[in-house]
């Protein structure tokens, strides 16, 4: 359906290629022959009414399918010259380089330091000056620092829900991952977390190349780049978020942003 | 109730709907306190109960407690032609014997838990699942039976042997693998009291894993986490409470085990201190002497090892409770 993708992103790097991509749930099919590319250092954003595959696509990207049986993906990511898809590609390796901020707040049960350390700790063999700067430096991209940094030895789960969500995406970032996806991570919150949020993904693409679903059509056209629009497991139309919202070339894109369904 | 029971009684002018709901709100105000009342009589004839046996325990074991006092919890008698009498020797028996079973039990059980929930090929789940619990619905005397003419054989010639060998005379571990290799004694009753802890452990384990949230072991899978990572340092420490209630509950069992553990315990009424030699636990020594017992200190004396068997059981209880509660003060609920 989109032959173009390829040509939207025109001299951008891509960070992320997906080629050919069907996935399946047992035998009902989540995503119909998906092609894109993602940019490097931009925000992506995907939209699309419930069930359209949106964050069926995302959870592809590190493979969080996997965990369970019977959901299997064809087709290939490209992801710094190797296929993500790849039986052979360690799954551990791809999730620490590609993180990911789920759609509910899910503190570890363990104390807010021990949150952001947590992950590090799994791939980095830091002194406890280089962990405690390194716990300082997540938690202050979170946006999180100056609430939390006289009780780091609480737990987790203290802290209010936007709190945790920014702990969740601390915890994300703090780990160096190149690219980031967020599944709906503002569906759950307040407006001023979610404000709080938009500005941090806003600071973030400086550094980060982000992937982000979501059901909030305003808020994918202020933060992304790019956009796609997904239905019913197809990938409708994706371009520069301006020229999609704007001038969307296809009938369905101008259907779903104005309202008339999903 | 008579005030509120019926307003419209006095008014009959006005019947139709109103009155007919007034009379029906009486009827379930009724029903409401009937189940209240049954269902209160039904908890309260629990503590009843317990009352009741902890006084009758204390009057039977009244006259043995007066005779030797607080030391009858720490003699290492156990002579009835002589009348003296001390629990010590059941206490050692009940205590080593249980404590063998949940080193045994808890990691096995772990594993189980841990294949069933997050390891296992979806057609194997539910097979291997109900077996566990099989294993729960064996009668203990077939264990029994079981470790007598079965396990203990097999295991005087082919472990015992080696186990001895191997440990040598290495100070601390060859004096608790001493001993003539019998098959039966305190090791053997823990071996098998462990097999029958397992299915009760491992499945309240199994269902307390699967309560920790989806998203939960996904953001930790998210961060690079393997599998062993995220169910020691995500899943153990979420579910921590309710692997300790798995654990105590295996644990009350063991301690007061009884058909299975006087079958292959020994009866002997004595302390080694090797795991080979027989010994006796309070549950295997009240089901031994009871037939035989003739009233007097005797017969007292068995009431109160099994008064010792209850405040133990009721410690452990005590110890579990304040774990958890500590548990879930640690973690900031």
């Amino acid at each position: 359906m989109m032959e173009s993708a390829t040509v939207e992103l025109g001299s951008l790097a891509i960070a992320l290629k997906v080629r050919n991509l069907n996935f399946f749930y047992g035998s009902f099919q989540g995503l119909k022959d998906i092609n894109l590319d993602i940019a490097h250092r931009h925000v992506t954003a995907f939209i699309g009414p419930s069930g359209c595959g949106k964050s069926t696509l995302l959870r592809t990207f590190n493979r969080m399918y996997d965990l369970y049986p019977g959901q299997r993906a064809e087709g290939e990511i490209q992801f710094q010259g190797k296929n993500l898809l790849d039986k052979k590609q360690d799954v551990n390796l791809v999730r620490a380089k590609i993180g990911m901020v789920f759609q509910k707040p899910t503190p570890f049960p363990m104390t807010i330091y021990d949150n952001i350390a947590f992950g590090v700790r799994l791939y980095e063999n830091l002194s406890k000056s280089e962990m405690d700067a390194r716990v300082e430096w997540a938690l202050k991209k979170g946006a999180l620092w100056n609430e939390v940094k006289d009780k780091l030895l609480q737990s987790g789960l203290s802290l209010s829900g936007g709190q945790q969500q920014r702990l969740r995406i601390a915890r994300t970032i703090a780990v160096k991952p190149d690219l980031v996806l967020f599944d709906e991570p503002k569906s759950s919150l307040d407006q001023i977390s979610t404000a709080k949020i938009e500005e941090l993904i806003n600071e973030l693409k400086h550094e980060y190349t982000i992937a982000i679903v979501t059901h909030n059509m305003q808020q994918a056209a202020r933060i992304s780049d790019f956009t796609a629009f997904m239905y019913l497991g197809d990938l409708v139309e994706f371009g520069k978020t301006d020229e999609l919202f704007v001038k969307p070339k296809i009938m369905k894109t101008e259907e779903y942003i104005t309202g008339r369904f999903g | 109730m008579t005030e509120l029971g019926n307003p419209m009684a006095g008014s009959k002018a006005v019947a139709g709907p109103i009155d007919l709901h007034a009379g029906r709100v009486t009827i379930f105000r009724r029903q409401d306190r009937l189940f209240h009342g049954v269902t209160q009589f039904f908890a309260l004839s629990v503590l009843l109960t317990l009352v009741g046996i902890l006084l009758s325990l204390g009057i039977e074991a009244y006259p043995s407690l007066s005779t030797f006092g607080t030391a009858f919890v720490w003699t290492n008698v156990w002579n009835v032609p002589d009348e003296q009498f001390g629990a010590l020797i059941s206490i050692y028996g009940t205590l080593a014997t249980s404590i063998i079973a949940l080193l045994i039990a808890v990691p096995v059980s772990f594993g189980i838990a841990l294949f069933l929930t997050e390891t296992c090929p979806t057609w194997l789940r539910r097979p291997l699942g109900t077996a566990v619990e099989l294993l729960a619905g064996i009668p203990s005397i077939v264990y029994g039976i079981w470790g007598l003419f079965v396990f203990a054989p097999l295991f005087a010639e082919h472990v015992q042997p080696h186990l001895q060998a191997a440990v040598g005379d290495i100070p601390v571990l060859s004096g608790l693998f001493a001993g003539a290799p019998m098959g039966i004694g305190i090791l053997t009753a823990g071996l098998v009291l462990s097999l029958m802890v397992i299915p009760f452990i491992a499945s309240v384990m199994r269902d307390v894993f699967e309560t920790t949230p989806p998203v939960l072991k996904e953001s930790a899978y998210g961060v690079g986490c393997t599998q062993w990572e995220v169910v020691t340092r995500i899943v153990l420490p979420y579910t921590r409470v309710g692997v300790i209630g798995g654990i105590m509950l295996g644990l009350g069992r063991a301690l007061g085990e009884t058909m299975a553990v006087t079958f292959v315990i020994g009866n002997a009424n004595r302390i080694t201190g090797s795991l080979f030699s027989p010994g006796t636990s309070i549950a295997s020594t009240l089901a031994n002497e009871f037939g035989e017992a003739s009233p007097g200190l005797h017969l007292s004396s068995l009431f109160a090892l099994g008064l010792v068997l209850f405040v133990i059981t009721f410690l452990v209880l005590a110890a579990s409770n304040w774990l958890i509660a500590r548990g879930r003060a640690k973690a900031g609920h």
